[in-house]
């Protein structure tokens, strides 16, 4: 079972802002879908292979040139905030 | 003209063939039939002069000679797929607006071929649930009932093919994306293998699962369509290095003499009656076809549900890391510096269910669970793909129903997250594998909504799998049945 400290703490982890009336309610919500995954420890699984990909797929490796033009432009035109080829972020460094 | 927006894509393509119609006159109906039915919610971006544009091109292109089976056929796309030229926005508030800066491989690929898009298709918030009821941009409504969900996430897709206002659509599968709302609106959805579809250009749900695929009037639409939609892709680092197929070679084969395995475990408790009964109306027309039915079992199928919501939760909430407010999506007006900045930018972009899934997949990557909950379920994975390849050495298909109920109403598990997964139950086990699966119509149940029935072939048999399922549809009319109205 989760507590709400959990909660807490995996919210943090995720960036993701949580009311403290939210936590109760997730908390609730997520201790039903674990009681669900709970499922699965019933099987015993000793000396199976974890399967990441359905077919064994292997990372390619490709020839390490340049393929893309410059489309700097194209790439920033959706940044909420930008100035001079740059993505603008509040101030980090004092 | 109302028999025309009823046509498959197969006969579409014989009439611009023969210059019966034009792609721009095609385009021109879908859009207007679009427009009248907008109550559906089908359709989020429609940009009637890029559409037509694309018309005068693919007209343009026969006018020089070239021919295509797909060359002026209009399509929409599922809006997780990124366009160009259309909004692209996961359902998602958080991409409200956004511009991609290309086309996703799939959709090049489909302009490639020279279809014409009608515009982007509303879907569950990241592909993530099963009514459609989790996008930031209202429900979709099913045009056989509008108090049913049309199923999800590719709620717009099959709601859009089964009302004719599109006459096919792109869709994916994570978990049964494509399936479920296939089942629910009486069209056909196709998943194929996972690795032949691209990617590249689909925003990322769960990477080791998602599966871009189809929504069709027939399988031999699937067929033609699949043609120009597979294929290796150098840009996506899980794409199968296979040779591109012709996908209608194996659709006049028929059925004699099939062994189609019939696992017990996706009839037990738990189906309702009117599903139970359509799908075994079916298995009874394969065999008068002249195939035979064989028991199977996947004995680890049940745990579909509990593996894939600690794989997909975890794939999501490493995916979904990249919204953050600083390169593109929602950025908050308000906060105080820049880790504030990034946490409210999620919190107000984010609706629920992609939360909820990104706090599951954040504790179970976290320290201390990583091996008791997803590197478990990695193996119980495995051991559900085993029991499909066991399957496979005694039949060529199995067939079952491809959900529990047919479409249930809106609001009727909106609050019960856990009740909601369980749409999946019968379609999940096969996303894990990676097989080929898709949902044909076989009938309808309680209150005349449609009901599905679910093929599943070994990997790489998407041509026999079609095939199987044109055989199915030669006999039968259910997937010509139109709702009211349309």
């Amino acid at each position: 079972m989760l507590t709400a400290a959990d909660v807490r703490r995996i919210a943090h982890l995720a960036r993701i802002e949580i009311t403290a009336e939210q936590t109760q309610a997730t908390l609730a919500q997520l201790n039903d879908i674990f009681a669900m995954i709970e499922q699965m420890q019933r099987v015993n699984t000793d000396g199976v292979e974890p399967m990441a990909h359905p077919l064994g797929g292997r990372q390619r490796l490709r020839d390490d040139v340049v393929t893309e033009s410059d489309q700097r432009d194209e790439n920033m035109k959706n940044a909420p905030d930008q100035a001079d080829g740059l993505f603008l972020v509040p101030r980090v460094i004092e | 003209m109302s028999e025309l927006s009823h046509a498959t894509v197969a006969e579409l393509g014989r009439l611009l063939e023969a210059k019966d119609v034009s792609a721009v006159e095609l385009a021109q109906l879908f859009l207007k039939r679009i427009d009248a039915h907008k109550d559906l919610n089908a359709f989020l971006d429609v940009r009637p002069e890029v559409t037509l544009a694309q018309a005068r091109a693919a007209d343009e292109r026969r006018a020089r000679g070239e021919t295509g089976p797909l060359l002026g056929v209009p399509i929409a796309h599922k809006d997780i797929f990124v366009t160009r030229d259309w909004c692209s926005t996961a359902s998602s508030k958080i991409l409200k607006g956004y511009m991609s800066p290309f086309d996703a491989t799939v959709v090049a690929n489909l302009k490639e071929a020279g279809m014409v898009c009608l515009g982007k298709l509303n879907c569950d918030e990241f592909a993530m649930g099963s009514s459609n009821e989790n996008s930031a941009y209202g429900n979709v409504l099913n045009p056989w009932d509008k108090t049913a969900v049309p199923g999800g996430s590719s709620g717009g897709s099959s709601s859009a093919v089964a009302a004719r206002i599109a006459p096919v659509a792109t869709a994916t599968d994570t978990g049964g994306s494509i399936r479920e709302p296939a089942a629910f609106t009486g069209v056909t959805g196709t998943k194929p293998t996972y690795g032949r579809p691209s990617r590249w250009g689909m925003i990322a749900f769960a990477s080791s699962l998602d599966t871009a695929g189809l929504m069709t009037r027939s399988a031999e639409d699937c067929a033609l369509v699949f043609g120009a939609m597979l294929g290796f892709d150098p840009k996506d680092s899980t794409s199968l290095e296979r040779p591109r197929e012709d996908f209608t070679r194996s659709l006049n084969d028929g059925v004699k003499d099939l062994r189609i395995g019939v696992p017990e475990e996706f009839f037990g408790a738990g189906l309702q009656d009117d599903v139970a009964v359509a799908v075994r109306a079916a298995l009874t027309e394969y065999e008068k076809l002249g195939a035979q039915l064989v028991d199977i079992s996947l004995p680890n199928a049940e745990l579909g549900i509990p593996v894939y919501y600690v794989i997909a939760p975890a794939e999501a909430s490493s995916n979904l890391a990249r919204f953050d407010g600083v390169r593109y999506g929602h950025r908050a007006a308000d906060f105080a510096g820049l880790p504030d900045m990034i946490k409210k930018s999620r919190s107000e972009g984010f609706g629920a269910e992609p939360k909820r899934r990104i706090l599951v997949g954040t504790y179970v990557l976290s320290h201390g669970y990583y091996d008791a909950y997803f590197i478990k379920a990695m193996k119980v994975r495995r051991l559900i793909a085993d029991d499909f390849q066991r399957a496979f050495t005694q039949c060529d298909v199995i067939a079952s129903p491809v959900t529990t109920s047919v479409a249930f109403g809106f609001g009727e598990k909106a609050s019960d997250p856990v009740a909601m997964y369980l749409a999946d139950l019968y379609t999940v086990p096969g996303s894990l594998a990676g097989i080929p699966s898709m949902s044909i119509p076989c009938g309808f149940g309680k209150k005349g909504r449609p009901v599905g029935l679910q093929l599943m072939t070994n990997y790489f048999e998407e041509a026999k799998m079609l095939g199987i399922a044109h055989a199915y549809q030669q006999a039968t009319d259910w997937h010509r049945r139109v709702p009211e109205g349309y």
